[in-house]
């Protein structure tokens, strides 16, 4: 059963995560959904963690470690990021990204 | 030997002085800063007495021989294991005896500044600079160490600066203060090579060991500084010419003699510190304190000999010309300076133990007292009348007595009567002069006519003569003023009695080269042909200034191409106008600046605008956009990326 699907095809899927995550935070404009892409990346690195943990190691357990690790790091750093966001709203009466655009040369 | 260590208070009192009355004097000390710069330096004086009474006549002879003591003594600076600049007080017979003229006539000096300087706006200010400069005269002579010297020396120089040019508003006293700084500290330049020269050669920097070291012929030092020559001359003679140079530029030698005139910008009592006791001497005395290396070294000590005498002569001739009374005095101290240089210069092949050495010392100590009455004399003149010019004076002895009496005892001692003070110590001079050099006592002689001749015209010209009528300085005018208050005249009267007695004083009883007291002898007629030209030269005088005529005028226009040239001090100045105007200026200054404004200068402005234009070509990238620094950081991260997969195997 777990042969059946091969290492690649997870790395696919996270590879496409990435990319998703990527895109969105270079093309949104709204802080919350380049937020919500950042989790995207993350959760990207999360499945290679886990999967090369299963497929190449599987009599340890160090990357299942390290996706919980992330995951409360990535808690920790939603709540932070949403702090900035709600101080840069009540700043400039928007959370677009483009208006916060004041530290240049 | 017994304890020498107060002497250290003798010059630190002045400093503390100085700091008191320079930090908080314009404040706390507004009135009371004369008093307090007056009483620091009577403390001075009496331990200056204290100081010569204990050394001369009590335990300074060991065996007949006055020995030099170093009182103090600690290393300052350690550059090796060799040399080192140490700092320490030496008590020899001259230094001695300089602490002792020194904080005499300072104190004198501040005394009559009490009524003087009253109510000026910075009479604290002006006390400070006064400590100052005692306090660096002080330490000049009791240096032990040549480089301890130099130091005081230059300050010497600055407090003159500060001095000089005490009324800055006056652009003539600022221009006065400058010249002064800047010729002698030209000439320190010579004296600091010197002193390198010397250093280098003799290994050591202190000037009791550098003495011992090149006297003595077998020595290596003094093998390696004759047998090593520039310019086909030995280092040992450029190293003393060199020191001279420095020595002469304090000194006020030709051709640096140009500022002294100037100086005279300062107030008149400072003049009387500058030329009476502190700064010219001061060129005198660093060639006294290394006499013996002098005396070796015969080249060296001619060129002293000759610059001395010939200055002696040129400022006699310059003042019977001038008509500013404190540019004729000015002029008298050069021509009195001379005397004590060439008195040195003829020294070594001189006679019995070294009579031109004992006969400069004692002309500095003679000088020094009827020198600063006499400025002290005109500054009381020119209180009074409120100018420079003998013109505006005339007939003054009726209503400044004490000054006139003063002014004229002054005079006979300069011009050499006896029993005055300058009697005595010229008289020694001629005799030194006499026997070493024929020429050379010639000039001194008819010099010596000179000085009688001017310092009698300047005295009957003042307080003789006609008395001035015209509408702005009319008779009334002098019934304002009295002839000042008694802290004036005291210092006037004491030092009236120096001059009196100061020439029986037997000198060479404590000051000779070699420390052994010997008989000076006075030689009754051997002083007959310098008296009677002097009492010619007062005669002369005379008969052309005691009553208004116009025989001056005539014999001046007779003289014609030779007065100006006198009376425009022989274009001296004018020549070093034209040498720094014209090609210092032109061929150095302007060159010089033009590299400075646009080559050194301008490659900093050059990196400065590279830096300028390549920001403003990439400051673009600082968008103030977060997602464009996500890009960059994203981009990095690949290139590095590919790096390190492709390239970094």
């Amino acid at each position: 059963m777990m042969n059946s699907v091969p290492l690649e095809h997870i790395l696919f899927v996270s590879t496409a995560l990435f990319f998703i995550g990527m895109y969105g935070l270079f093309t949104r404009r709204n802080l919350i959904t380049i937020l919500m892409s950042i989790e995207l990346i993350l959760n990207s690195v999360n499945i290679n963690f886990v999967a090369f943990n299963k497929y190449l190691y599987p009599a340890k357990l160090d990357g299942v470690f390290f996706a919980i690790f992330i995951i409360t790091i990535a808690a920790a750093e939603a709540a932070v990021a949403i702090a900035i966001i709600i101080n840069l709203y009540r700043s400039h009466q928007s959370i677009d990204v483009e208006d916060a655009a004041e530290l240049k040369f | 030997m017994s304890n020498y260590l107060y002497i250290i208070l003798i010059f630190l009192l002045p400093l503390a002085t100085f700091l008191l009355l320079g930090l908080f004097g314009r404040k706390y000390f507004k009135t009371s800063a004369g008093f307090i710069g007056t009483l620091s330096l009577l403390t001075s004086t009496v331990l200056s007495l204290k100081a010569a009474y204990q050394y001369f006549f009590i335990d300074g002879k060991v065996d007949g021989v006055y020995q030099k003591i170093e009182a103090i003594k600690f290393t300052w600076l350690q550059f090796s294991p060799g040399i080192s600049i140490d700092m320490g007080i030496i008590i020899d017979p001259i230094s001695v005896m300089m602490i002792l003229v020194v904080s005499f006539v300072s104190l004198m000096v501040h005394l009559f500044s009490l009524g003087y300087m009253k109510g000026e706006e910075r009479f604290a200010t002006y006390y400070a600079f006064l400590s100052l400069f005692t306090f660096s005269m002080l330490g000049l002579v009791l240096s032990t160490n040549i480089f301890q010297l130099y130091i005081f020396w230059e300050l010497v120089g600055v407090s003159s600066f500060l001095l000089i040019g005490f009324y800055y508003q006056k652009a003539s006293a600022v221009a006065a203060s400058k010249k002064a700084f800047i010729v002698t500290r030209f000439a320190d330049l010579g004296f600091l090579i010197g002193i390198l020269i010397l250093g280098f050669y003799g290994g050591t920097l202190d000037i009791g060991t550098l003495i011992q070291r090149l006297t003595s012929a077998q020595s290596a030092e003094y093998i390696g500084i004759t047998t090593a020559s520039f310019l086909g001359i030995s280092c040992l003679t450029w190293g003393l010419v060199l020191i001279f140079i420095g020595g002469a530029g304090k000194s006020a030698m030709f051709p640096l003699h140009i500022w002294l005139p100037d100086a005279m910008e300062g107030p008149t009592p400072v003049s009387a510190l500058i030329h009476a006791a502190t700064m010219v001497v001061a060129g005198v005395y660093l060639v006294a304190r290394l006499f013996p290396i002098y005396s070796i070294e015969e080249s060296a000590l001619h060129i002293v000999m000759y610059i001395g005498a010939f200055s002696a002569l040129l400022a006699a001739i310059i003042a019977c010309t001038q008509t500013d009374i404190k540019r004729v005095l000015a002029y008298s101290t050069m021509s009195q300076i001379g005397y004590m240089m060439f008195a040195l210069g003829v020294s070594q092949n001189g006679v019995e133990n070294n009579l031109g050495f004992t006969a400069s010392m004692f002309h500095l100590f003679t000088h020094a007292f009827f020198k600063s009455l006499l400025f002290l004399g005109a500054g009381a003149v020119i209180h009074m009348v409120h100018s420079n010019e003998m013109k505006d004076m005339g007939g003054l002895r009726k209503w400044m007595p004490v000054t006139h009496f003063a002014f004229l005892i002054a005079c006979l001692a300069i011009a050499g009567i006896p029993p005055f003070a300058g009697f005595f110590s010229k008289e020694e001079i001629l005799l030194a002069a006499y026997h070493a050099d024929k020429m050379i006592y010639g000039v001194a002689l008819f010099t010596a006519a000179l000085t009688a001749f001017y310092m009698f015209r300047l005295y009957f010209s003042i307080f003789w003569n006609a008395p001035v009528q015209t509408e702005s300085h009319d008779n009334a005018h002098h019934h304002h003023h009295s002839e000042g208050t008694m802290t004036m005249k005291l210092p006037l009267i004491i030092l009236t009695i120096c001059a009196m007695a100061a020439g029986f004083i037997p000198f060479s009883k404590f000051i000779t080269l070699s420390g052994t007291p010997t008989e000076s002898h006075m030689d009754i007629t051997f002083s007959i042909a310098p008296v009677l030209l002097a009492i010619l030269g007062i005669a002369v005088a005379m008969k052309l200034y005691k009553n208004a005529n116009d025989i001056p005028s005539r014999i001046a226009s007779s003289m014609g191409g030779f007065y100006t040239a006198a009376k425009g001090k022989f274009y001296v100045d004018k020549v070093y106008l034209f040498v720094t105007k014209k090609i210092v200026f032109n061929l150095i200054g302007r060159p010089a600046a033009w590299i400075d404004k646009n080559i050194v200068d301008g490659l900093i402005n050059f990196i400065a605008s590279l830096t300028a234009w390549i920001s403003s070509l990439i400051k673009g990238i600082q968008s103030g956009r977060v997602q464009n620094y996500a890009l960059y950081f994203f981009g990095g991260v690949a290139g590095l990326s590919l790096i390190f997969i492709y390239w970094w195997k």
